[in-house]
């Protein structure tokens, strides 16, 4: 006689372990407290956000010129769309926008092979991005030249002010930033206090003051006749200020290059500024990119502080808007457009340069 | 190229890596002395030009002006040095409640965007995202402008119990007021501490001697509340609070705290709290999932585990990031200038400033202020993080 033994199917997991409600259970609701936590979560954004949406989406205004579209009691967009030009080209001449659209769409088509994880003459591309392009947009912002009509700096505004405080100090901090940051790691005791020096007056105190400088010491510190503009000076402040902070990036990275690294440059008969140059930088600015994206956002959010000394950039266009006496109360309408349009810029890029961080990543992760 | 050995080979000096330096030291220092030089020069020829006198003198002058809010005696009678210790004082305020306020949002969101319940989690994590990616400036602006310059005028005010009043004027509240005899409750309060801190190092010493423990923390908190308590009643309930009064167009009386320290503190405690969350989360994190285990083999119950394994392992980790974190509230609370709430930078760099015209000596003296802030913390930072370092064979 022989024993057949059949392998019953397993049973199906409870209704309540799987599905929505599986879920629900055990994320929502796991214990007491998290029922109670969930309930009371669920009730405040019940109550946050359904008012809200009801104001920005279903009780809004969209279509109009003035403020008498502005009828219902939701938000007034029609004044963002009716003010719009001023957002993004300050007083820059109607007739010259295309230049700042030309400038928009060149940074776009450069910025976007940045995103692939492989791009034909990606490194090039970017390349330029930090150094012919700005080339480009100085002459054509500034004009003059070319047969364009020059555009005094006193008229630009909005985003793309933002824009181009943001980038200027980025792409001339960076240099800076490597020397300071080479200098801080020198062998040299005098260039290396003054590296020190350097860097840690700049992070130690804050941008406001920094730009307060810019604006009413350097003009003392120019000999007579001599004067920068406005926005020269608070440019020369960021760059000033964003160079520290891009030298300690930096630093980190070629504190992470290991020994042997130098060793073999040495080795190889290369002298200072050769292996620095073809050995350690290529690998520790690639290392330190993810740092560089930071730093960047943080100096995109403090662009908005150029106001303080005059300038008119996205969020101090929106300000000067919102006290206008054509529209009613608009302030909640105009605070929210700048904070959307920081947000796009910001959070685009903070994921970014999480995704090379997690690609550039080597450690255990759990 | 430098060569091997120095004894057999001559070098010619241009080629010698030591000359070579010292000269190249040299030409930095020389430029840098030209550079400061001239700098210095230009001041000089452009302040004599414009009928400025250099110095400190102008700090004895009469300032003659008011500023909105000061925790010193003030009014406009009072010299331009008293001006820079109002702002002082003030920065040093928004930055301490500030400082305090960031800390527990930060580390009650940076454990709740590690929950497991699914929409506290998510919830954390939206608050985090948005509050970051928006510049503080824009958030100040947002608070003030938008939302406490449109609050009802103080005949409309809101009224919260019978003991807050909010309105446009600002947050009014009861002010203490003590009397005789209130001293002794602070005194019980001093003694209390005292005890506290004396009942940690026995119980500490006793433990490592005899292995038992003994509840610390039941006792320390019986303690700091009970003594005071007891002595508050002894002397027959020494304080009496100063109610603020609708009068004909204001409130009088009581406390208050004006719209303009309100959005700021607000602001710079929302955005920072984002970043402590971030840093927290990271250092929860960044202990690794075996320590829990271990903790767990032991036979330690969750609160321990927590207590004893994960949060020290953790701080190493987040103390680093979270100093730098205060910094920035501090340097960040200068943008108090943009809203009028009389800082440092508000009241001596703005209005002091403009009065004297006294730049180079202005800027300088609130740049060392921020720099001795700065290089304080770091100095304390450093010594913390030599004692609390890994120590490795």
């Amino acid at each position: 006689m022989t024993i057949t033994t059949v392998n019953q199917p397993s049973l199906a997991p409870p209704a309540t372990s799987v599905g929505v409600v599986g879920w629900m259970r055990q994320n929502l609701f796991s214990t007491p407290l998290n029922g109670g936590l969930t309930l009371l979560a669920a009730a405040l954004i019940y109550l946050l956000v359904v008012p809200f949406f009801q104001w920005a989406i279903w009780n809004a205004d969209w279509i109009g010129s003035d403020q008498s579209a502005c009828t219902s009691d939701g938000a007034c967009w029609v004044f963002i769309l009716a003010r719009m030009e001023l957002f993004i080209y300050g007083f820059f001449p109607t007739t010259e926008y295309w230049r700042v659209d030309l400038v928009f769409a060149l940074l776009a088509v450069l910025i976007v092979p940045q995103f692939f994880e492989r791009f034909p003459h990606k490194g090039w591309i970017g390349l330029f991005t930090l150094t012919g392009f700005p080339v480009a947009v100085y002459f054509l912002l500034v004009g003059g030249s070319f047969g364009l009509e020059p555009v005094e700096s006193g008229k630009w505004g909005g985003l793309m002010l933002t824009l181009v405080l943001a980038f200027v100090g980025i792409v001339a901090a960076l240099p800076i930033g490597i020397l300071l940051a080479l200098g801080r790691r020198s062998d040299m005791p005098v260039i290396r206090t003054i590296c020190v020096c350097f860097i840690e007056l700049w992070r130690g105190v804050p941008l406001i003051s920094v730009l307060f400088m810019a604006s009413v010491m350097l003009p003392l510190f120019l000999p007579e006749g001599v004067n920068f503009d406005k926005l020269l000076r608070a440019l020369i402040g960021i760059v000033l200020f964003q160079s520290a902070y891009m030298a300690e990036v930096i630093r980190g990275g070629l504190q992470a290059i290991p020994k042997g690294q130098y060793e073999a440059a040495r080795a190889l008969g290369l002298g200072y500024w050769k292996s620095m140059s073809l050995i350690i930088l290529p690998q520790a600015l690639k290392l330190v990119i993810p740092g560089i994206v930071n730093t960047f956002i943080a100096l995109f959010k403090d662009t908005t502080l150029v106001l303080i000394i005059g300038l008119l950039d996205i969020l101090a266009s929106v300000q000067s808007a919102i006290v206008d006496p054509a529209w009613g109360n608009v302030s909640t309408e105009g605070y929210l457009f700048a904070a959307f349009s920081f947000w796009i810029f910001c959070f685009s890029m903070s994921r970014y340069s999480q995704a090379l961080e997690k690609k550039l990543e080597t450690g255990y992760s759990r | 190229m430098p060569p091997a050995d120095h004894g057999t080979q001559k070098v010619a000096p241009w080629n010698d890596p030591k000359v070579r330096s010292v000269v190249f030291q040299f030409i930095a220092l020389i430029t840098l002395g030209f550079f400061f030089y001239t700098i210095f020069q230009n001041t000089l020829a452009n302040m004599e030009r414009r009928g400025i006198t250099t110095g400190l003198a102008f700090l004895d002058h009469k300032a003659g002006f008011g500023i909105l809010m000061s925790l010193i005696p003030y009014d406009e009678t009072y010299t331009y040095g008293r001006t820079f210790f109002v702002g002082l004082l003030n920065t040093l305020l928004v930055a301490g409640l500030g400082i305090a306020l960031a800390t527990v949002i930060g580390f009650v969101l940076g454990v709740a965007r590690l929950s497991n319940n699914w929409i506290i989690a998510k919830g954390a994590m939206v608050y985090i995202e948005v509050l970051r990616n928006i510049p503080l400036l824009l958030q100040i602006f947002f608070w003030y402008f938008a939302v406490l310059q449109a609050l009802p005028a103080p005949r409309q005010s809101i009224s919260f119990g019978g003991v807050f009043t909010l309105n446009n004027r600002g947050l009014y509240f009861p002010a203490p007021i003590t009397e005789s005899g209130f001293s002794y409750v602070l005194a019980a309060l001093i003694v209390a501490i005292i005890g506290v801190v004396w009942l940690v190092r026995w119980a500490r010493r006793r433990q490592e001697i005899s292995g038992q423990t003994f509840p610390v923390f039941r006792t320390s908190l019986a303690l700091l509340v009970l003594l005071p308590l007891l002595v508050f009643l002894a002397m027959g309930s020494p304080l009496s609070w100063d109610h603020p009064e609708l009068q004909r167009f204001s409130y009088g009386g009581g406390g208050r705290l004006i719209p303009e320290l309100m959005a700021l503190l607000w602001a710079l405690t929302m955005y920072t709290a984002a970043f402590i969350a971030e840093i927290v989360r990271a250092g929860i994190q960044s202990v690794s999932h075996g320590q829990t285990e271990a903790a767990r083999a032991l036979g330690l119950r969750n609160g321990p585990t927590l207590r004893l394994v994960i949060i020290p392992q953790s701080m190493r980790v987040i103390i680093p990031p979270l100093t730098s974190q205060y910094l920035n509230l501090t340097k960040n609370s200068s943008l108090a200038t943009a809203i009028g709430y009389p800082d440092l930078v508000s009241v001596f760099m703005g209005t002091t400033l403009n009065q004297t015209g006294q730049a180079v000596e202005i800027v300088g003296m609130t740049m060392a202020v921020y720099l001795t802030i700065s290089l304080a913390i770091s100095m304390v930072m450093n010594a913390y993080n030599k004692k609390i370092a890994l120590t490795e064979r």
